[in-house]
């Protein structure tokens, strides 16, 4: 039994980087799930961990698994995608928002959001909670994406942890919140369902990133906590295409840790707020 | 081979023993150095500049594919794994391990996998064991680990953990720690002088002929 979630130390390591390319090769051929681009290290700690759960003791042997055992690929799938997320996940930016943006989001007649890699949704019902807090929500559309259809139908589903809300709730509150947190969700279960009127403006669909195209032109893209899991070409391509989406002077929102500087679009944009929220400027 | 990356990790009363660290570096120090500690999330900017008071080197916090830069010190941030690859580093939010976001075994373990022999760790203070899995995996590359004397150490069960899974680390207090690393690329620099042209370039990944010692399987 291989109980290491690492590979064994007389691994080759080119070896195994080879072994890692062939992987993803093959799961693209095969299953048009394209991670070729992936930062390596990120990625390849998670294909151990599926190497070592499945018991086997390489690559290639899991490569073998998942080409001929669909089930295989679905467990790798859930492993390489990463869900981890809150409402009002780093209350520092949507402060900002709200302070820095909403006045600029006024000036429009109608305000288009994208959402991209939105996971569950719980930061997509946080724009939508500030939006309506603000007044704006009647007159925007949020579009949240996902490559995963699993963690899109838990976001439509709204409901979240009810564990969770406290975290939540003095997450809502630094975020400048104007309310009682808890007016809305219902207790319902284990879960807290939310209200439904948040996502009537809220459009939840299957997107890649990796490999699909713009599908329309908006005022505000966030994607936080997205990027890091690609290598910086992946990552240039991307920044293109939320370039080419938004409208000129729309909102770029990014992850705390997260910067424009090593993707070829730093100029074509300003920074205007302490937290990680630019401008396209040209 | 000279080492290229310098990687330390420490919890409980890691403050104080970073800045003794930082700060008996020799002058000149050339490698950058990733400095992993675990800390409350609304810490960072505080850490960062708790560390810069000690030291001539630039400290900045880790950003997502953050370049490697010689004699830069790198903090981890609040609540992310930080990976390192060939020349940069790589964020990630996957769950803790063993309760710990920055986890230090991340960084050393893939610290070790895309340096090899060419990384110095050190494991220091702290009340869990993290470190200690990273630093047994940074000595199995050929790397050089440091271990701070757990008898001087604020907390001792994170040094005392990583000796038990390294037993032929080097063992220092704090305040000899920057010589210990300013002997080793010494010692390495008179080694190598005369092979120097046959050095691999870094950016490349540790490979399996990097000069590791023969390795064992486990």
């Amino acid at each position: 039994m291989h109980k290491v979630a690492q590979p064994p130390l007389a691994y080759d390591t080119q070896l195994e980087q080879l072994e890692i390319e062939l992987l993803l090769e093959a799961i693209f051929r095969h299953y048009g799930f394209d991670f070729r681009s992936y930062a390596f290290s990120s990625i390849r700690r998670r294909i151990w961990k599926r190497i070592s759960a499945e018991g086997l003791p390489n690559v290639t042997s899991l490569q073998e698994r998942v080409l001929h055992d669909p089930q295989v690929m679905e467990r790798l799938l859930l492993d390489l995608s990463i869900n981890v997320t809150a409402m009002f996940r780093d209350p520092g930016f949507y402060r900002a928002f709200r302070e820095q943006v909403i006045p600029l989001l006024r000036t429009y007649p109608f305000i288009r959001v994208w959402h991209a890699g939105c996971s569950t949704g719980e930061e997509v019902y946080s724009m939508a909670i500030l939006l309506e807090e603000e007044g704006l929500l009647q007159r925007s559309r949020l579009y949240a994406t996902d490559i995963n259809e699993v963690v899109l139908q838990q976001a439509r589903a709204g409901i979240f942890p009810l564990e969770r809300m406290q975290e939540y709730t003095e997450n809502y509150i630094k975020a400048g919140g104007k309310r009682a947190f808890s007016e809305y969700y219902v207790a319902k279960y284990d879960g807290a369902l939310f209200n439904p009127s948040l996502t009537e403006h809220v459009v939840f669909s299957q997107h890649n990133l990796v490999t699909d195209r713009s599908f329309s032109e908006f005022n505000v893209i966030l994607c936080r906590n997205v990027l890091i899991y690609f290598d910086r070409s992946l990552q240039t391509r991307v920044h293109r295409l939320f370039y080419d989406s938004l409208v000129n002077f729309g909102i770029l929102g990014l992850g705390s840790k997260e910067s424009l500087r090593f993707s070829q679009y730093e100029d074509c944009y300003e920074q205007i707020a302490s937290e990680k929220i630019y401008r396209k400027v040209r | 081979m000279a080492y290229e990356l310098v990687v330390i990790g420490t919890s409980w009363g890691g403050l104080h023993a970073l800045r003794k660290v930082l700060s008996g570096l020799p002058a000149g120090f050339d490698l950058p150095v990733v400095v992993v500690q675990h800390r409350h999330r609304d810490s960072d900017h505080l850490l960062v500049s708790l560390l810069q008071d000690h030291t001539p080197l630039r400290v900045c916090e880790v950003e997502d594919k953050s370049e490697l830069a010689p004699g830069d010190v790198y903090v981890a941030p609040a609540e992310y794994h930080v990976l390192v690859e060939p020349g940069h580093l790589s964020l990630s939010t996957e769950e803790p391990i063993r309760f710990s976001r920055p986890s230090i075994d991340v960084t050393f373990e893939s610290a070790a996998d895309a340096y090899g022999a060419r990384t110095i760790g050190i494991v220091m203070t702290g009340a869990n064991d993290d470190g200690a899995r990273g630093l047994r995996r940074i000595a199995d590359r050929g790397g050089a680990a440091i271990v701070q004397d757990p008898s001087t150490a604020e907390s001792a069960v994170m040094p005392t953990a990583a000796l038990r899974m390294v037993p032929e680390a080097k063992v220092a207090k704090v305040e000899e720690i920057g010589k210990l690393i300013a002997r080793l690329q010494a010692r390495q620099k008179a080694a190598k002088r005369p092979a120097l042209a046959s050095e691999p370039s870094r950016g490349k990944p540790a490979a399996g002929g990097d000069g590791a010692p023969p390795r064992e399987t486990r």
